[in-house]
């Protein structure tokens, strides 16, 4: 043997260490490392998205609101996009060359081998114009998406408006990738899980040039897309287009509610803007206009603006103080052209004794200032403090909590004070008074309600003492409607005690009785109200009316608001008495047509120019 | 027919059966990436798996060939086949064609072959023929010469075809030559220059240096277990960096930086030793201090050669190797997504057939260097691991078979074949998960190609022959 035959081990040694070795890495990578695995999927799947068509909207009468139109993207993959007429493809989708070149630039720069879109929301008829030119255009293609499209231009609020996901959207929910629409405001936004429907994707590998070699797993994991949810809305088209009418050249809200569902009847807010404006192409030209509108088309005032509910508020007190037993409904008060106390005045427009009845249909202030002291103040609370607690929670139970409708996110919760709103901003210590915040007593001063809040305050007067949460949808295709929509939510207002109220409310509209709202009465219809004065603090006070027709099993509970419409009875009651009778009758009887004439052609919003707004169906 | 039955008896059919399996797996992968689902037949021969099928019928003909000729026609004929490859590849050079930036391919008759694999074995041939060679001594400087010229000669014409893979093979030379006796030393100055190699690229100037030193001292005090020296040597690199700075200081007029002082107060200083040390005759000393010198030299002087001698390309799969540049899309692409691959593959694989990565071409070379992806990513970890330990298992045999040669000529055959073999593996395996450079070199019997197919049956069928004579004697 030969002396370096010891070697023969280190070399060995040596082998099998360098197997081992590679051995433990084969073992962390394909064993222990995830990561690879998820690589190697994003190599060769390729995911081919089919968008499903949105569900379709429904009026509370089957009648199509929303439906859908087909649009096209004009898609490129670079590197297949040779040598073309640039300026006559541009010629032919309308567009300028240079907004072109840097699509075609920013396509490029993101793949050459992936497809990119270089112009979106082509609409149909251009479509078909180009198809006829298309194969002059290699590397182009078209990808068909779809858009809304409405069949009256009404109802933009309640409906809301569709859009492309932002950045904040797709990190919240994976299911949705750039480029894809969702709801941003309204019904849209609200039943988005619902209108959506299910994108269908096809998984297809491919190579490293992106090219398609094939589907994956025989398809097996491909989908289909899912057509949207249909919904039925509780809207009266109707209804909600003359109350649309009506509101022409004046900023405000209606709100019609029917009482025995809570359903929403119309959801009107002006300045509005006709929902197709917003769709596709045309919004990058209309939001911006709109958004920059002082009167603030975009803001549905329906349910975000909070004003002062003003006299309409004045039932609230009648309630608390029946059933606090603070008064009867025979209790009086006496009016001397307003309510004195000390130094302090609260004017009012009477020099006579009112009862209940009376002091509603004549919009008495003094009246409520002794009823909204007197609760306040009772004994049987122990003090102001307590007394005004109390008389907070009866009135949150109405519905003033906050929000009352479940489904409209932007729904805003106006504002009944707490205690410590006042411990803190009024009185800065225990010892509470209620003069300094009897302003309360007519709906004036810290109070800010929604116009929704009102119409459901009006319905449950309607009910005698509770209501259903307003909604908007009352049938979802393949699915149920939230089950809270009939829980039926009561107020601490025993029944009883409304029919005083009602009647007085009845009397608003009479002549006998001087009623404030006499004026609106519609012959043949017992309609019960309340007229409203709104302080404004940055002009022309708002002018509102609360209330329901037939007095008996009511059909139709309001509330409207005229911005800057001065008394309750000058705008406010006239509109909602024509929207009730309109509701019910489905015509305006002749004695009322230069009063609805006369409401079509007022302009609150600029007096010169009367055609601001002008809605073509 | 007695002959035939002696050849029968006597081949060692452990080898042939793991030869056999290893070309069957190549091809079944071959087949699995040229396969698509519109032409389903195993017999196109427009296909890669087509072709190859054709080269593995003729490896095993050339197989048959070589266990049928006389094992003396090796020996005998071993400087003429050397020669004749030589010839081969300056021929490769006049008249060859260019693939892939390397002009390593020769065509006759439309089927084109790289001479450059072959010359391997020309070369194992030939070095085996003068290792065995009556009164041999790699001591003597003549016979070193000797050596050193069979390895340089194919390596400088390798290196001329701009293949600088299949030059790197050469170094694996060393691996017989170690066995016969070749200092261990020559083995660990390549060891030692290839790790200084590497951290001069990976770390600091300044911190390798400082390692240096402090490995030296500890290097010096273990040969004396005496503190003093270490104590004298510090003090000498002090007064040595006292009065560099001072100088440079009055000529140039600012401080020159601490690594431009300590480079070269450590070089004097070590330089001082070593004449001291050679003084006295301390010839440990002498070494450890030369070996010193040497080391700082050579790491100072890398990032020059690094620039200057490698190509471009070269510089990128070693940087990238050692995780200086890590760009995913540029020159570590392949790599990356040969891990992607291998490691897609999980436990058991994706199966025959379904692998994504390596079939839809996002690992370059499929079938030819990054075969191995396929395997790992169909086969997964069990796949990859049996073809692991069969490589292991060949290598580690060829090795065994080498050690019961009586003939030097066979046992440092088969030491040049384990070691060929073991290099191919290694690499290839190796930058296919990341651990050794990208070189472009076949992995043994998978790879597609004539050529890398026949050249390993080649080599091995040889070794099986001249294996056989020692069992023929027996019988």
């Amino acid at each position: 043997m030969d002396r370096y035959a010891k070697r023969r081990n280190i070399i060995v040694f040596l082998i099998l260490l360098v197997g081992f070795v590679y051995l433990i890495r084969l073992f962390s990578l394909q064993v222990i490392e995830k990561a690879y695995k998820r690589t190697a999927r994003q190599n060769v799947l390729r995911e081919v998205i089919d968008y499903p068509s949105r569900g379709l909207i429904y009026d509370r009468n089957g009648a199509l609101l929303v439906s859908n139109q087909a649009s096209y993207d004009l898609m490129v993959i670079p590197r297949e996009a040779e040598a073309f007429d640039t300026l006559l493809l541009c010629s032919l989708l309308q567009i300028d060359p240079a907004d072109f070149t840097n699509s075609m630039k920013k396509a490029a720069a993101y793949s050459r081998y992936k497809p990119s879109i270089v112009v979106k929301q082509i609409a149909s008829e251009r479509y078909a114009l180009l198809q006829e030119k298309m194969y002059k255009f290699s590397g182009f293609y078209f990808q068909t998406r779809t858009l809304r499209s409405y069949t009256y231009p009404i109802a933009a609020h309640v409906l809301g408006y569709v859009g492309e996901v932002n950045n904040r959207i797709i990190e919240k929910d994976p299911y949705y990738r750039a480029g894809d629409y969702y709801g941003v405001t309204g019904l849209e936004y609200a039943y988005e899980k619902e209108l959506r429907g299910k994108k269908g994707v096809s998984f297809y590998l491919v190579d490293v040039h992106n090219r398609i070699k094939g589907s994956y797993e025989r398809g097996r994991l491909d989908t289909s897309a899912v057509k949207g949810n249909n919904l039925t809305v509780t809207i009266d088209r109707n209804l909600q287009a003359y109350g649309e009418e009506l509101m022409q050249n004046k900023a405000g809200s209606i709100v019609a509610i029917e009482p025995s569902t809570g359903e929403i009847l119309a959801l009107v807010s002006f300045p509005t803007y006709n929902p197709g404006e917003l769709v596709g192409r045309s919004r990058m030209e209309n939001f911006p206009r709109l958004l920059s509108d002082t009167l603030l088309p975009l803001f549905n005032r329906a349910v975000k603006a909070q004003y002062p509910p003003g006299s309409t508020f004045k039932m609230v007190h009648a309630l608390i103080g029946l059933q606090e037993g603070i008064i009867t409904p025979s209790t009086s008060f006496h009016c001397a052209m307003g309510y004195h106390v000390g130094n302090f005045s609260m004017g009012c427009h009477h020099n006579q004794d009112f009862r209940l009845s009376g002091s509603i249909a004549q919009s008495c202030n003094a009246y409520y200032a002794h009823v909204f002291r007197n609760i306040l103040d009772a004994p049987k609370f122990g003090g102001t403090r307590n007394g005004y607690e109390q008389w907070r929670k009866h009135v949150l139970s109405m519905g003033f909590s906050g929000r009352v409708s479940p489904e409209l996110d932007e729904e805003l919760n106006g504002l009944i004070p707490s205690v410590d709103y006042f411990q803190e901003r009024v009185f800065h210590s225990s010892r509470w008074r209620s003069l300094p915040i009897v302003s309360l007593a007519i709906g004036q001063g810290e109070i800010q309600t929604t116009p929704i809040q009102m119409a459901n305050y009006a319905a449950l007067l309607a009910n005698r003492g509770h209501y259903f949460p307003p909604h908007l949808v009352r049938k979802i295709e393949n699915s149920t409607v939230d089950p809270s929509f009939r829980e039926k939510r009561t107020t601490t207002i025993d029944p009883v005690h409304f029919e005083e109220i009602i009647e007085g409310m009845e009397w608003t509209l009479s002549w006998e009785h001087s009623g404030t709202a006499s004026g609106s009465s519609i012959p043949g219809i017992v309609c019960c109200g309340k007229t409203g004065t709104a302080q404004n603090p940055h002009g022309q006070d708002h002018s509102t009316f609360i209330g329901f027709a037939p007095k008996d099993k009511p059909q139709i509970a309001i509330a409207v608001y005229i911005e800057k419409g001065k008394w309750g009875s000058t705008f406010a009651a006239p509109i909602a008495t024509l929207l009730i009778e309109y509701y019910l009758n489905g015509t305006i009887q002749d004695s009322r047509k230069n009063l609805e004439k006369r409401m079509m052609e007022t302009n609150l919003l600029y007096p010169d120019r009367p055609n601001f707004i002008r809605i073509t169906e | 027919m007695i002959r035939s039955n002696k050849i029968a008896l006597s081949v060692d059919w452990g080898i042939i059966l793991i030869y056999l399996f290893l070309v069957a797996v190549g091809w079944v992968n071959i087949f699995s990436v040229g396969y698509s689902e519109e032409q389903k037949t195993f017999f196109d021969f427009s296909q890669r798996y087509g072709k190859q099928l054709v080269w593995i019928v003729m490896g095993l003909l050339v197989g048959a060939a070589v266990l049928y000729t006389d094992s003396k026609f090796f020996v005998s004929f071993a400087y003429l086949i050397y020669a004749f490859f030589i010839l081969m590849l300056v021929l490769v050079l006049l008249v060859g064609n260019e693939v892939n930036g390397a002009k390593s391919w020769l065509t006759l008759g439309g089927v084109g072959f790289q001479p450059s694999e072959f010359a391997k074995l020309g070369t194992a041939l030939a070095l085996s023929r003068l290792v065995s060679s009556y009164n041999f001594s790699i001591k003597n400087n003549v016979t070193r010469l000797k050596i050193l010229a069979l390895i340089l000669l194919p390596v400088a014409l390798i290196l001329l075809q701009h293949d600088t893979g299949s030059a790197l093979v050469y170094l694996v030379f060393l691996i017989p030559l170690f066995r016969e006796g070749l200092s261990g030393l020559i083995l660990f100055f390549c060891v030692l220059f290839v790790v200084l190699f590497i951290l001069s690229l990976k770390i600091s100037p300044l911190v390798l240096l400082v390692v240096l030193i402090a490995l030296a001292s500890l290097v010096y005090y273990f040969l004396k277990k005496n503190g003093t020296n270490i104590a004298k040597g510090m003090l000498l690199l002090l007064v040595n960096a006292v009065w560099i700075t001072g100088l440079v200081w009055l000529i140039k007029g600012h401080f020159p930086g601490f690594y431009y002082v300590l480079f070269r107060a450590s070089l004097l200083s070590g330089l001082i030793v070593l004449g001291f040390a050679y003084y006295k005759k301390r010839m440990r000393q002498v070494l450890v201090s030369g070996v010193f010198v040497l080391s700082i030299l050579f790491s100072f002087s890398v990032d020059f050669a690094f620039e200057r001698v490698l190509e471009p390309h070269h510089q990128d799969r070693i940087n990238h190797l050692l995780g200086i540049e890590s760009d995913p899309l540029g020159a570590g692409y392949n790599v990356n997504q040969s891990k992607i691959a291998i490691g897609s593959g999980g436990f058991v694989g994706k199966g025959f057939l379904k692998g994504t990565q390596t079939k839809f071409d996002f690992v370059p070379e499929q079938s030819t260097d990054f075969i191995f992806c396929t395997i790992g990513e169909e086969w997964g970890f069990v796949g990859s691991a049996v073809v692991l330990f069969l490589f292991i298992f060949l290598i580690v045999r060829m090795i065994l078979i080498s050690e019961k040669q009586r003939s030097v000529f066979s046992r440092f055959y088969g030491y040049c074949v384990a070691s060929i073999f073991f290099f191919h593996f290694a690499i290839n395996i190796g930058m296919t998960i990341g651990l050794a450079p990208v070189i472009g070199i076949p992995l043994p019997f998978l790879s597609y190609g004539g050529s890398s197919l026949w050249f390993f049956t080649l080599l091995l069928f040889v070794l099986l022959r001249l294996d056989a004579n020692r069992m023929e004697q027996l019988h």
